[in-house]
């Protein structure tokens, strides 16, 4: 076994028994860390992985989060089968944004604001959508919090804590999988260089809308488990611009296109931003606005003297070689 | 009902121009230094901040606060390339991405800190004053501030055509090797196009003082704007920029015309997929 191998390992085996020791203050941003871990693992195979820069992601949190919540609030289905239709929804609205994309030759930063662009058309669309509530927010009942009652998503924080622990060891496993695939090595391919790839006999189209489609589709179960951990849904939250910052923040701060940079930028930055409300609030600072600061301040620091990220800079440090992960 | 629209149409068009020379900017940076500023919104915020500052406490109108305030910006923009910008320009635009957004978020944020959540705006004396012409009725501040965006945009075009200093810039925007060979000093040359980019912000910036109120959101509401109205028009193109900007100040109005106000920036995005997917170069750009 290698060293990341065990180094894994143990902080898997850290946050499965941290129920047992944490109160429910650190457990809630634990919860966070991992959301942030999961859908930047998603935004990940996109960017990371087929080079495709997507500054809209929300856009499918937001489908996958309204439409499970939508079908659960309407019409009762549980949340194991919403999930079936949030992902769908995302897959189809990331298929018409990557095809028009691709198909049209729009490229590099043209093809991130036109990512910006439908994700914004969509928060206004769903301001005005009054069936979910506009701007008034769509709210999920909330039963009992002492059932474990998985079917529904209905329940015990601490069964959210467990899934989306789950979650994040899914799709870890996942992307290792798919980077050591055939599929892999095309997106790899076609982020190096996209004529070579080309040139070289590789559907440079279906492999950018693959990664488009599975991005979308698992991020859209984040979604899910967003609107059914909080219980609301807002346009301006679900499909904010700065929700998308946030989801791609982790993984280019713990280093884009590896297996351990956006859990790595979860632990990181998540903690920051509490660790800096918590200072600010001691030292007797109440203005609104000044934790946003600070944390803006440590991000410029962060990309001006780690541009690389941090993992990438981390693994040499601990000795683990400068190879890609699942080696 | 159509004289109505008119002068609908009309209030579009000008506020249109002002949205315009902000926009300007960021095609000016753009094309030049190529890296998306996008904290563009957040600085034309900053300067409708210091337009309502210089007008509150030493009473000073906008239109003559208006090259002080675009000084101010040209110095942000130039320090911000010299001294943070520049050393990300051969990096990743997701690099360059987060280092912008990481300065737009101190920004916003520092004014939250600085002003308040409240909205600010500036109420000229002439601030109700209109002129008739014909049937029509055009408010005076919207016809200053449109004018006043045309003359700076003009003056930007001057200065790229017959200094030496705007053909050096255009010359690096050309072709960036040759620059370096016939030894322009292409780091200072990127960091005063930064600061003229943010120059143009200022002037928008202290114009638009008078037509809206700024408080912290409207920094990345701006920014969005920016964006739309450059690549509807033609990123990197000053022409682009002017049209972009009248177009989507008129689409805004048509939208809260026929529509709902709230639902202008869905017809301005949704103006912007389209041209990205039809013309991805833009209404005025040239095909690379």
């Amino acid at each position: 076994m290698s060293r990341q191998a065990i180094l894994l390992g143990l902080l898997l085996a850290a946050f499965v028994v941290a129920p047992a020791f944490a109160g429910p203050y650190l457990l809630s941003v634990m919860v966070v860390v991992m959301y942030f871990a999961y859908v930047g693992q998603a935004w990940n195979i996109m960017m990371g992985f087929a080079g495709q820069l997507s500054l809209g992601h929300t856009i499918y949190v937001g489908l996958g989060a309204y439409t499970a919540a939508a079908l659960f609030v309407h019409f009762g289905i549980p949340a194991i089968f919403g999930l079936f239709a949030a992902a769908a929804v995302a897959v189809a609205a990331g298929s018409i944004i990557g095809a028009l994309g691709f198909r049209f030759g729009v490229k590099g930063v043209y093809f991130a604001l036109l990512t910006i662009a439908f994700a914004e058309f969509t928060r206004i669309l769903f301001e005005h959508f009054t069936a979910l509530g506009g701007t008034g927010g769509l709210f999920l009942p909330v039963g009992s919090r002492d059932s474990f009652d998985l079917i529904h998503l209905r329940g015990h924080p601490l069964m959210f804590y467990y899934l989306i622990l789950a979650m994040c060891v899914g799709i870890f496993l996942l992307c290792r999988k798919l980077l050591n695939s055939r599929l892999g090595y095309t997106w790899l391919a076609v982020r190096e260089d996209q004529d070579a790839a080309a040139a070289l006999g590789i559907n440079v189209f279906r492999a950018k809308l693959t990664a488009v489609m599975l991005s979308a589709g698992l991020t859209a179960l984040g979604g899910v488990f967003f609107a059914f951990y909080y219980n609301n849904l807002f346009p301006n939250q679900a499909f904010g611009m700065n929700r998308s910052i946030e989801i791609i923040l982790a993984p280019i701060v713990g280093g884009l296109g590896t297996l351990f940079g956006p859990i790595l930028g979860a632990l990181i930055l998540t903690p920051l931003g509490e660790g800096i409300t918590a200072a600010t609030e001691a030292m007797g600072f109440k203005a609104a606005g000044i934790k946003q600061l600070c944390y803006g301040l440590s991000l410029l620091a962060i990309v001006k003297f780690l541009p690389e990220g941090v993992w990438p800079w981390l693994r040499l440090r601990l000795g683990l070689g400068d190879g890609e992960e699942g080696e | 009902m159509t004289i109505d629209l008119a002068n609908q149409i009309i209030t579009g068009l000008l506020t249109g121009l002002v949205y315009s020379l902000m926009a300007l900017g960021l095609s000016v940076i753009f094309g030049v230094v190529r890296v998306v500023n996008f904290a563009h919104g957040e600085m034309t915020a900053l300067a409708m901040y210091a337009a309502w500052g210089l007008a509150t406490y030493l009473d000073l109108d906008p239109l003559l606060g208006l090259p002080l305030i675009a000084a101010l910006l040209f110095c942000l923009g130039y320090g911000l390339q010299r001294g943070l910008i520049d050393s990300f320009i051969s990096k990743p635009e997701h690099m360059q991405f987060i280092l912008l957004v990481s300065m737009a978020i101190i920004m916003v944020n520092g004014s939250l800190l600085g002003f308040g959540p409240d909205a600010h705006g500036v109420q000229v004396s002439y601030g109700f004053d209109t002129y008739e012409i014909g049937p029509l009725l055009v408010d005076k501040v919207r016809l200053l501030a449109a004018a006043a965006s045309l003359a700076v945009s003009l003056l930007m075009m001057l200065f790229f055509q017959k200094t030496m200093t705007g053909k050096a810039i255009r010359a690096c925007a050309d072709n960036l090797v040759g620059a370096r060979v016939i030894g322009l000093d292409v780091k200072r040359l990127y960091a005063v196009t930064f600061g003229i980019g943010s120059a143009c912000v200022g002037a928008a910036g202290a114009l638009l003082s008078m037509l809206i109120d700024v408080m912290p959101p409207t920094g990345p509401e701006l920014t969005l704007l920016a964006f739309i109205i450059v690549i509807v028009g033609g990123l990197g193109s000053m022409g682009g920029a002017l049209l972009g900007g009248m177009l989507i100040g008129v689409s805004e109005v048509l939208a809260g015309y026929f529509l709902m106000p709230s639902m202008k920036g869905m017809f301005s995005f949704a103006i912007l997929i389209l041209v990205l997917i039809l013309r991805p170069q833009g209404l005025l750009g040239a095909r690379k």
